[in-house]
């Protein structure tokens, strides 16, 4: 009985209520929150337009919007994950690279994604180009120290068998090696989706001139908090979808973890 | 006296194996000499941590001897080869791979024709009981079928020499027997070359032409016997005297041995 009711809806609804209820009675200072029913009517305008006027930026332009960041995600991620699982099996499978790349990669880690900005720009331009590289050296590092990680965790005895069996270098990596370290680079790619995610907001802020980010910064200039809420959602809802189409994909393609013995 | 004799399948030169263990010199092997003839089934008996898992990776080339040499068919081993096949204690299995992609793993990766070992394939599922389970993966087997997989995998490269590193061990004491008839029936089929790890002494004697006991560490070779034993062989001989009395021979051996090894400790 208990299973049937949806108890994840259940926090969503209290939070939305506390947020009502703290907009309607003045708990916040006036003006500066949005209620809940104001943000849904703004959204519901920027996704299907208004009758009448459609000379607001907040009027059914919210599918090109999406498409624009969409598009950046998945151009950057693609290119952080054609780079970085290629380049985390080299790390992990050859000692000679490790040495040579490994510690550079460490170092050059934990500068935040944030302050490449001007960098980039600087290098880039206002342009895709800019936002490319942000959103796919973001979405690399997790990318490859994942990938790196699972090549290193392969079982030894794994290896050993392939060699008994006849397989040479090549052979062990393209059968062995990558499918044991397969695992651990679906959660370098779902890591490096919401990394990218987050890139691409930052990058379209101030790097481009269009997608969720410029409008997210936009709406806050002109005072438009409903639309940045709105956004936020937007990026929140955008977020966990990629994140399940990549857990999904991954359950696909790792279906032999998931079965049973028959006893 | 020394008469001409035909290559042995597997033989041990006056091998030392030394470990560094955290910048110690550990002795694992000591002036092994030791020998496995054409189509005989030996098992090495010895307890744990004595050395005799080193001994047979030393075969199988996934280690190389300290001092002394180790030839397969007369010839040095260098390294891992398909004409040493090896049943781990783990199976080992590759878990992406189906029961079927796993049993010809070896004859693709060597670019074997699928028309040269598909007639074997069929016949070793048939051998080893896993017809039926074909397309299953190793997730979805018990610990013993797992373990036949591992089995079928290596026969079906028709290996000069099968290396088993006590491969039923991790099994519970049913699946074990039927296991041990099954690798008889198989062994009856083509008398293969097979050296057998084991710690069990009821395993080695009911399966092997000659048993060695080894020391505990540094591992030596006590002594050899021979399991003189009518064949086939099934499960109920371990019942018969002739077995005891060889059973008991081999007991004395191994509490000669953890006496002599208790009172060195005490040292």
């Amino acid at each position: 009985m208990s299973r049937r009711i949806p108890w994840f809806v259940l926090l969503p609804l209290l939070l939305l209520a506390l947020w009502h209820l703290a907009v309607d009675r003045q708990w916040t200072p006036p003006g500066i929150i949005p209620p809940p029913a104001q943000v849904a009517e703004s959204w519901f305008r920027w996704i299907f337009g208004a009758p009448g006027r459609s000379l607001s930026p907040y009027s059914g332009t919210w599918v090109a919007n999406v498409l624009y960041s969409t598009r950046r995600v998945l151009e950057g991620f693609l290119i952080a994950a054609a780079v970085g699982i290629p380049m985390g099996l080299l790390i992990g499978w050859n000692r000679l690279v490790s040495s040579l790349v490994d510690p550079s990669i460490q170092l050059f880690r934990p500068v935040p994604i944030t302050a490449w900005l001007p960098f980039s720009i600087a290098v880039f331009g206002i342009y895709d180009a800019s936002a490319l590289f942000l959103i796919g050296l973001g979405a690399f590092y997790p990318i490859v120290v994942n990938t790196t990680h699972g090549v290193r965790d392969t079982n030894l005895l794994l290896l050993r068998a392939a060699r008994m069996l006849g397989a040479g270098p090549a052979t062990i990596v393209a059968k062995v090696v990558l499918p044991s370290a397969l695992p651990s680079i679906f959660t370098g790619l779902r890591l490096g989706v919401g990394v990218a995610w987050t890139a691409v907001i930052v990058a379209e802020m101030i790097a481009v001139k269009s997608g969720l980010g410029y409008v997210l910064w936009d709406a806050y200039y002109v005072g438009r908090m409903d639309i940045c809420v709105a956004t936020m959602f937007s990026v929140g809802l955008l977020g966990f979808l990629s994140d399940r189409v990549i857990h999904a994909l991954s359950r696909l393609v790792l279906r032999w973890r998931t079965l049973e013995a028959h006893g | 006296m020394a008469e001409p004799r035909p290559v042995p399948a597997v033989q041990l030169v006056d091998v030392w194996k030394e470990f560094l263990k955290r910048g110690r010199r550990v002795e694992a092997l000591q002036a092994i000499d030791f020998a496995v003839e054409r189509n005989e089934f030996a098992a090495i008996l010895g307890p744990s941590g004595c050395g005799k898992s080193t001994l047979l990776n030393m075969v199988a080339g996934f280690d190389r001897p300290t001092r002394g040499r180790v030839l397969v068919g007369g010839e040095p081993v260098e390294g891992p080869d398909p004409r040493r096949g090896v049943v781990f204690q783990e199976p080992a299995l590759f878990p992406w791979y189906t029961v079927l992609d796993n049993i010809t793993f070896g004859p693709r990766t060597v670019g074997r024709a699928p028309a040269e070992y598909r007639p074997r394939v069929e016949a070793l599922l048939e051998q080893v009981g896993l017809r039926g389970f074909e397309s299953h993966y190793p997730a979805e087997l018990s610990g013993g079928m797992k373990q036949r997989v591992g089995i079928a995998r290596v026969l079906v490269m028709e290996p000069q020499v099968l290396l088993m590193d006590e491969p039923f061990g991790a099994l519970d004491a049913q699946t074990r027997s039927l296991m041990q008839e099954l690798l008889l029936s198989v062994w009856e089929r083509r008398h293969q070359t097979v050296l057998f790890i084991t710690h069990d002494i009821e395993e080695a004697l009911l399966l092997a032409d000659s048993v060695s006991v080894m020391t505990a560490r540094p591992g030596r070779i006590k002594k050899r016997l021979v399991v003189d034993l009518p064949r086939p062989r099934t499960l109920e001989l371990t019942t018969s005297g002739v077995f005891n009395e060889l059973k008991r021979e081999v007991l004395a051996l191994i509490r000669e041995e953890s006496v002599r090894a208790a009172a060195e400790k005490g040292d």
